[in-house]
Order: C-alpha cells, then structure tokens, then sequence
C-alpha cells in the first residue's frame, strides 16, 4: 500500500517535471527560429551592403547595382501612407471613445473595423487594383500608398481606442466643467494623456506595413528607374525581395538578402524602441 | 463639428468595407456568371481553356492551415504556460518581449527564410525520416508522401506555424492572466502538480478563451500570402501528399494575378479572393463570438 502511493506520487512528478521541460523546450523552439532568421539576414544579407548599396540604382536582374531608389521608394510610400493613415485612425477612435453613441452604431462601426483588421492583406491589394488601377488604367504609387494606408487605419483605430478607452472620465467631465467645447477637450486633455499610447500605435503600425508585399504587388509593382512621381510605378524594398529571390542570378538575391536586412532591422529596431520607450513610461505612472 | 468629422471618417470605414466587398463581387462578375456556383467545387484550373475551379486552392488553403494549427497550438500553449506560469518575472518580461518580436518580422522574410535556410533542412534531414517512419504504415505514408524535396504543403504548414505562434500564445496569455487567482491557489492547496492544475482547472476554465485564440490564429494562416508562396511550389492539381508541392487561394493570387491575361482569368483570381474573404469574414465572427461569451461569463 506504501509502495504503491510511493509510486503514485513518483509518476505524477515525472509528469509534471516532463511537462515543465517541454514547456521550456516549447519557448526555446520560437527563440531558435528568430534567432535563425536574423542571423541567416545578417549572414546572406551583409555581403551586399557596401558604398553601392545605397548610391546606386536598382541594376536589371543579374547585374551589380544597389538599392537606392528601392529604399527612397519604400521611404515615400509607407512614410505618406502613415501620415495620412494616423490622424484618419486616430479620429475614428476618438468617435468611438469620446462620442459613444445610444444606438448600435459604435459597435457596427468596432465590427467593421475587425473585418478590415482581420482581411488578409493580398485582398486588400485587390481591393485597391480594383478600384484605383483599373480606373486609372496603370500601376501606382499612389495605389500602393492607399493599400498600406488601409491596412494601417484599422491597427491604428484599435491601438488608439484600447489608450483612450482608460483614461479616466473625470479628466473629460473637470475639462467640459470648465467650459471647454468638446473638440479643445479631446485635442488638449484626451490626446496630451494618450500620447504615448498613440504615438506607439502609430509607429507599430508604421513596423507593419514597412515590410507588406503582397498589396504592392498588384498597386505600386516596381521600377527600375528613379521616380518620384506618385501617378506612375515606384521601386520599393518589398517587391524587390520578392522578384530578386526568386531569379536565379546570384547578384539579384543578394540584393534581396541586402533589402530584407534592411527591412527587418528597421522593424525590429522601431519595435524594440518603441516597447522600451512605453515601458519606461508605464513604471513612471 | 468635430463631432461630426470623426463620425463621417467612421462611416467612410464602413463605406470602404462594403466597398471591398462589393468590388470584389464585381471584377469577378465575368467568372461568377460563367462558372456559378459550380466554381467553389471545380477542380480544373486551366489557363488555357480558360476553365477555372477554387476547389484545389481552397483545400490547400486548408490543409496548410490546419497543418499550422497543429504544430501552432501545443507549442503557443507550452509557452504561455511557461511564461504564465513558470519562469520568474523578470524572464517572463523579456521572453514575452522575444516572442512577439517574431510576430513583427515580415512575412515575406518568412518567406525568404523558409525557402533557403528551412527547405534545405526538411529535404535533408526531417523529410527522410517521416517518409522512413511511415512507409509501411497504411494511410499515414500517402499522408507523409512524396519526395524529400523541401518545398511543399508541409513546409509551408510550418513556417504558418511560426508565424502565428506569437498570436495564439500572447491571446493565451492574456486569457490565463484574467482567470481568477483562487484557481490556482486552491488547487495548489489541494495537493495538485502543476501539470494537473494546467490541464485539470486552468484548461477547462479557459476553454473558449483559448479556443478563440486558436482561431484568430486560424484566421491569420488561411489569409498570409508571402511566407507561403515561396515555399509551396504553387501546383494546381489534388493533394498527393504533405510533401508535394501545392498551393492555396493566396499564393495563387500574387503568383499568377499580374500575369493573368484576358476577361476570365484576372476575374476567376479575384473570385478566389473573394471566396477568402468570406472564409476569413466567418472565422472573425466565430472568433469574436468565443472570445466575446468568455468577457461576459
């Protein structure tokens, strides 16, 4: 009878010493793979960084040339599609937040904004041909910019609604006691106590559509000459990785394997400042 | 004034979902009108003669997905319980930090990775061995068939994995985080490992939590475009094994949309993408619903 509860108890800890592990082991598999894709990015993508890289123009596949224009473009693109995606973002949350309305509207309005949150992004590119190429008759970088920029608006509209919902009310009810007309409240209260929240849901959203391809691929395509001319095609870092992968000339992933580093830096390094950044706010308060 | 700017931009969200609908309805119109219904279970996707079907495409769509989900949901699990409930804060805090770094790398860098680091792996080392394992057993060796070559429906199935690890295991975390703390302390109390207080008290309480992290996660596979056309192969035709190449309705669209000639190829594509949009449409509301019934519970 002993032995036996012994032994009960022997099992039940080896299951639980098992499951511990295995947990462990779980977390170390997800570290591996970041920690393998960027040491690959660094490894395949360093060989390609040099004085050219960024002073020189998108060669024809196969040749020796650099990525100049890609990353102007890239720069261009995402950077309009966020100017104009924030404030639109951002308003439509104040709408949610600081005007609730009696009806069911909020609530269609949140549902809407999930369904756009959740469209995969190549819909979104389809969307957009659709609508914007088609009509105009050529790809775009203009196309391309309305692309991000919806798949920003939802993240924005989300992040900005989850900082504005917490902010106490009594911040609202002492501003408009005062006699401050609702649009002041919202721009000089509600805004001021939200920044940090904001500005992090702005410029994560900003990460995100940084390193999109599939929307670009059917709205901006590529070009391979400098423009800075929104109506016409644009060279971007994403579409570059995609159509220089897959050639087969070694110059040509190379450059793509130059882009993708750029590209994931970039994003990881606007990530981790941002995390630091809000942290240290959260203690502060 | 400000009141109404805010609430014309919310109607224009509104506006522009429909609108993707809509149009969607419309680009395709030529392909709904040839094919009809019939469209969603054809299985001939032929350029040539212009006779197109979804059903090849939607199947790996799913078959992808679910290999994803699969690997995903054990794996995101263990690391929510480790990060919930095992490592000391601090370990907790910067690991928390790692994974969801993994959820910002871009999916076409997935894409890239897969490709040329983790195809080469599966085709040398993990491939070989399941074939080896199962070839004698019925069913399970046309499941894990083909040849060694890297690309395919399995790979593909794993870097989706990857990619959507850090979603389901922070919306676990969050869902364990909200579980009262008597739970716990009651059940440490009575005696019970942590093992059985995961499985026996935290699982069940937090069932539909969890089940709607798993599909959000769900979701997220069936619509990623990127990460997966590079390392399917993109191959109309049945499946023949995890380890052939296939494709879904995703990798189709960005490998053959800009290429696509003539009335009823662009059109058939863009059905496809209507056809995910309503299958992720569905998912978001099963997802929403389970995650909702759990807040009000």
């Amino acid at each position: 009878m002993n032995t036996m509860a012994k032994n009960k108890r022997v099992r039940r800890k080896t299951i639980d010493y098992i499951f511990t592990v295995l947990c462990f082991i779980s977390l170390l598999i997800g570290v591996i793979a970041l920690s393998s894709i960027i040491i690959t990015l660094f490894v395949k993508g360093i060989n390609a960084v040099n004085f050219r890289l960024f002073f020189e123009n998108l060669p024809p596949l196969g040749q020796v040339g650099g990525l100049k224009n890609a990353i102007l473009g890239s720069l261009i693109i995402t950077g309009v599609a966020i100017i104009f995606s924030a404030p639109i973002g951002i308003l439509i949350a104040t709408y949610l937040t600081e005007f609730p309305s009696k009806g069911k509207f909020g609530a269609v309005i949140r549902f809407i904004n999930d369904i756009l949150l959740s469209a995969p992004s190549i819909i979104i590119g389809l969307f957009v041909y659709s609508v914007i190429v088609t009509v105009t008759g050529h790809f775009s970088a203009m196309a391309g910019m309305v692309a991000l920029g919806l798949i920003a608006v939802p993240m924005i509209v989300r992040t900005s609604e989850d900082v504005m919902k917490v902010i106490p009310s009594n911040l609202r009810e002492a501003a408009v006691a005062l006699g401050v007309s609702r649009w002041k409240v919202t721009m000089f209260v509600i805004y001021r106590a939200a920044k940090s929240g904001l500005i992090t849901g702005v410029i994560l959203a900003l990460a995100r559509i940084a390193g999109e391809t599939a929307p670009l691929l059917f709205t901006v395509l590529n070009n391979q000459f400098p423009s800075s001319d929104i109506f016409k095609p644009m060279a971007n870092l994403p579409v570059v990785m995609f159509q220089y992968a897959l050639s087969p000339y070694k110059n040509s992933q190379e450059l793509a394997w130059a882009a993708a580093l750029i590209i994931t830096v970039t994003i990881l390094t606007l990530n981790i400042l941002t995390r630091l950044v809000f942290s240290r706010k959260r203690k502060i308060n | 004034m400000f009141k109404k700017i805010t609430k014309s931009l919310a109607v224009l969200l509104l506006i522009v979902v429909i609108g993707i609908f809509v149009s969607l309805i419309i680009m395709s119109w030529p392909a709904i009108e040839k094919f009809g219904i019939g469209f969603i279970w054809g299985s001939s996707w032929n350029p040539v003669t212009e006779n197109f079907g979804a059903l090849t495409a939607i199947l790996g769509t799913i078959i992808t997905s679910f290999v994803a989900i699969v690997i995903a949901v054990p794996l995101s699990f263990c690391i929510a319980v480790f990060l919930t409930q095992i490592a000391p804060k601090k370990v907790s805090a910067v690991f928390s930090q790692v994974i969801e770094l993994m959820a910002a790398v871009p999916s076409i860098i997935y894409g890239m990775w897969g490709l040329f680091v983790f195809a080469p792996i599966m085709a040398q080392y993990v491939q070989p061995f399941l074939i080896n394992t199962f070839q004698n057993v019925p069913v399970l060796n046309f499941i894990f068939g083909g040849f060694p070559m890297g690309i395919g429906v399995f790979t593909a199935g794993v870097i989706l994995a990857m990619m959507i690890i850090p979603l389901i295991s922070s919306v676990i975390r969050d869902v364990v985080n909200t579980s009262p703390a008597v739970l716990k302390e009651a059940s440490y109390s009575t005696g019970s490992t942590r093992f059985e207080y995961v499985f026996k008290v935290l699982l069940p309480y937090c069932k539909n939590g969890i089940l709607g992290a798993v599909i959000l996660g769900l979701g997220r596979a069936l619509g990623e475009t990127m990460a997966v056309t590079f390392v399917i192969g993109n191959s109309h035709g049945f499946f023949k094994g995890l380890f052939m190449p296939g494709t879904t309705i995703s990798a189709t669209i960005a490998n053959e949309f800009t290429e696509a000639l003539g009335k009823i190829y662009p059109a058939a594509l863009i059905e496809l993408g209507l056809v995910l949009f309503v299958i992720t449409f569905i998912v978001l509301c099963i997802s929403r619903y389970l995650l909702k019934k759990r807040s009000d519970a």
